[in-house]
Formats: C-alpha cells, sequence, structure tokens
C-alpha cells in the first residue's frame, strides 16, 4: 500500500527538532524510517508531519568516556556493526547486530530509533536493558536521563514525551569481567524474533554476578526475569529455567506455550555463553 | 500545510536529476513511475522481500522504506546502471548459466546484495551468502541456484584478482 499524505520537514538542529514536535502533536521523527515507513506504507500510522532529523549534526558518533560508551541516536546498524569500539566495549550489541533485519535494513536503520519505537520483539530495547544503560532525551527544557529499567513502559511506549526526542544512549564498557550472552530464534534470519534473550554478567570466581537478562518478544515490553537472573548467579540453570514467570500472548508467530518454551531454551543457551571463559 | 511536495536534486545511474516528488513517494515508486526505471520491483512494500533493493551512495537499501525527498543530493543506482557499467555482468551470466532466476522478479535486487556481499572481496562461504541474501526472497529456486551462482562468483574474482 501506499502512504497517506504526510508533509517532510527537515530538521537542521536538534533546537529546531524539538519546536517542530512541539508545534505538530501528530508529526513523527523520521530516523532510519525502517519500521516507521514501514508502519505508514500499511496505513497503521498517518502523521501529518515528518521531521527528518537525519541532517542534524553530531547524533552519528560512537564516543567512550569515563567507563561507559554514548551511541548518538543517528548510528546506523551498520555502523555499529563496523565499530571496533563497539566490538571491543560492548560486545552484546556486537553479538546482536548480525540479527537486526538483513544488509540493506541495517545500512539505514538507527540504533536510537530502534530504541525509540520500543517494539518488543525488536533486540535493541532489550540489549540496553540487559547493559542496565541509559536513554539520553532532549526536549524544550533541555537534557535529561532515563534508566533503561524506567524506560520502557508499554506496548511500543517509553518515558519520552511527546516533544523530546532520544538523542543518544549510554551503556557502561565492558571490563575484563564482563560476560554476554545473547540468543534468538526467528523464522527467517533477520526476521522479528519469535522470542529472544539479551544478558549480562559479572565473572565473580568461577560464578557470576550483577546477572541482567531482558527477554524481548515475550510480552509488551523487553522483560527482566529477576528470580532467574539470581538462580543463574548460583550456577542453577535449571532453577533458573523453573523460575521464568513470562506470560507471554499468542501473535502471528508463536502461542504462548511455544514462546514460554523457548524462553527456556534461550535461557540455556545464553547461560552456556555467560558462563564461557573469555 | 505546505511541505506535502518537494523539490529534490539527484543523481540516478550518473544522470543528473531535478525533480518535485510527494513527500509521501517512496524512491522505487520515484523510480518506477516518474523515471521509468522499472528494473527495482515493487514487492510487500513494508521492507520484508527485498525486492526493491538499490544502492544509495553505495549502499544498499529498502526501495520502499526510503522517501525520494530522502534522496535530494544522494547518488542512486538501480539495476539499469548495474547492468549498463558491466559491474554485475559476471553475476548475471551465472545466474543464466545456473538456473538462479525462473520468474525474474526477485532478480534485480538479488544481483544487488550480492554484488553488495561481493565488493567486499574475498570468498565468502555458503553460510554468509545465504545470510547476506536472507533479507531478499526468492520463490521460484529454493535459492540453492543463486548460492552456487554467487559462490562462482566470488572464486572467478578471487582467481582473477589474486
Amino acid at each position: 500500500m501506499k502512504p497517506a499524505p504526510f508533509a517532510y520537514k527537515r530538521a537542521r538542529s536538534l533546537d529546531e527538532a524539538v519546536a517542530l514536535l512541539g508545534e505538530h502533536r501528530d508529526a513523527r521523527l523520521l530516523a532510519g524510517g525502517q519500521s516507521l515507513i514501514a508502519t505508514l506504507n500499511m496505513r497503521l500510522s498517518a502523521p501529518t508531519l515528518l521531521i527528518d532529523i537525519n541532517g542534524i549534526a553530531g547524533l552519528d558518533r560512537i564516543t567512550r568516556n569515563n567507563g561507559s560508551v554514548e551511541i548518538g541516536a543517528l548510528v546506523r546498524h551498520a555502523q555499529a556493526e563496523r565499530s571496533a569500539d563497539i566490538a571491543r566495549h560492548v560486545p552484546l550489541i556486537a553479538r546482536a547486530m548480525p540479527t537486526i533485519g538483513h544488509p540493506a535494513i541495517r545500512n539505514r536503520g538507527t540504533l536510537g530509533g530502534s530504541i525509540a519505537f520500543a517494539d518488543p520483539a525488536a533486540e535493541l530495547p532489550a540489549c540496553l536493558l540487559a547493559l542496565g544503560g541509559e536513554v539520553e532525551a532532549t526536549g524544550p527544557n533541555g537534557k535529561r536521563v532515563i534508566k533503561a529499567d524506567d524506560f520502557f513502559t508499554g506496548l511500543f511506549e517509553t518515558a519520552l514525551a511527546p516533544d523530546e526526542l532520544l538523542t543518544a544512549i549510554r551503556v557502561p564498557a565492558a571490563t575484563a569481567q564482563t560476560r554476554t550472552g545473547f540468543a534468538e530464534l526467528a523464522r527467517r534470519h533477520g526476521d522479528y524474533a519469535i522470542a529472544g534473550l539479551a544478558a549480562t554478567a559479572r565473572a565473580d570466581g568461577k560464578g557470576l554476578s550483577d546477572v541482567r537478562l531482558a527477554f524481548f518478544g515475550v510480552g509488551a515490553t523487553p522483560l527482566r526475569a529477576n528470580t532467574s537472573e539470581a538462580a543463574l548467579a548460583h550456577g542453577d540453570i535449571d532453577g533458573a529455567v523453573a523460575a521464568l514467570d513470562l506470560e507471554p500472548h499468542d501473535d502471528v508467530q508463536a502461542t504462548a506455550a511455544t514462546k514460554k518454551h523457548l524462553a527456556g531454551v534461550l535461557l540455556r543457551r545464553v547461560a552456556a555463553q555467560l558462563m564461557e571463559a573469555r | 500545510m505546505s511541505d506535502l511536495s518537494l523539490d529534490i536534486t539527484l543523481t540516478v545511474n550518473g544522470e543528473r536529476i531535478a525533480e518535485r516528488v510527494e513527500a509521501r513517494k517512496s524512491l522505487v515508486d520515484f523510480l518506477r513511475d516518474d523515471l521509468a526505471l522499472t528494473g527495482s520491483h515493487v514487492g510487500c512494500e513494508h521492507g520484508v522481500c527485498g525486492t526493491c533493493t538499490v544502492r544509495v551512495n553505495g549502499e544498499i537499501v529498502r526501495g520502499c522504506l526510503m522517501l525520494a525527498v530522502q534522496c535530494d543530493g544522494a547518488t542512486v543506482e538501480t539495476i539499469e546502471g548495474l547492468s549498463d557499467s558491466g559491474e554485475v555482468a559476471d553475476l548475471q551470466r551465472a545466474f543464466e548459466q545456473r538456473n538462479a532466476l525462473q520468474c525474474g522478479y526477485c532478480t534485480p535486487g538479488m544481483l544487488a546484495t550480492a554484488q553488495d556481499l561481493l565488493s567486499r572481496g574475498g570468498v565468502p562461504s555458503r553460510d554468509e551468502i545465504r545470510e547476506h541474501i536472507s533479507g531478499n526472497y526468492c520463490r521460484c529456486t529454493g535459492y540453492h541456484a543463486i548460492v552456487d551462482a554467487v559462490e562462482a562468483v566470488a572464486q572467478a574474482r578471487a582467481g582473477a584478482k589474486p
């Protein structure tokens, strides 16, 4: 299908984008467009204005400072996939990247767009949650920081205000003790996952501590599994699987029962990755 | 509101183009309807099938998930350009020789995607070839012949350029 008519403006600066968002309450921001334009084409969304933020300078950088890595909102998946800094300092995102869409999608799609769109089956929101990262939001009153644990509030809903845009994400840089795990099950490589799991932990002697499990595709938002995290920290994989209390709904890809089963399969795979010596 | 249509200037297959386009028009519809470059096909229109794959500023993109207005100032290459320049001539020959197409609907996107992989150099594994073309549906061949063709060209190019 073809989209309903809309107007289009290129924002040249953050201030201009924020001002346009404030003036046009049914406007949508256009970054990579790999989800947005699909929803426009299917007429699932019909904004009157698209505000193209691709021309705003300075949002496409990956920078490391004081033990954290900042990824600008317009960093594209392909750019992150090629980045030596991401490979070295954010290995979880490096692991997830090849599973996100296909090469042509990754050339356009942005990390910031994926996180702000908050598709419950998308990889990057779960990665941000597993990393315990944060979102930098810019609005009329300047910048504020929202923790990943507080950011995803519902199905395609986030803590961003209508006149705010996501300008960067910040995640802790990996240390020698950092362990990461990532797995997803999809019908075709690059499709949205039926179920997936992103995880981080800290190697602590022979065991793990600070385990963070973030499931995706099994709820309205990416979901932590706190009881399973505690079990995994004690090395109890069976207990971690038994403690999974996800309540997925049936969707076009799989039944709730299948998703619950697959979540256990993923947890075993990811637990093995977390426990691998680096 | 104004801005429902915008003037854009871009280079398509080496030719400078200046047109006024509706903001809502996708790149692939612009190429097909306004420029009569019908080699790029329209399939699913939501980024799944890959038959609209074209190159923008040297990188493959979904022509249905990019707006024509976003290509102001860009360099766009379609299968017509890739064919005319001879860049994919060996791939086209290999596709023909190995029956890597039947109806041909996916072929322009498949060639652009395969060329994107091969332009990185080296000889990719069959798994890597499959992964790279995973975003391009083919409902005729079962993919095996396509992987054969891409692999054969990769090997031939590597042999030709030691």
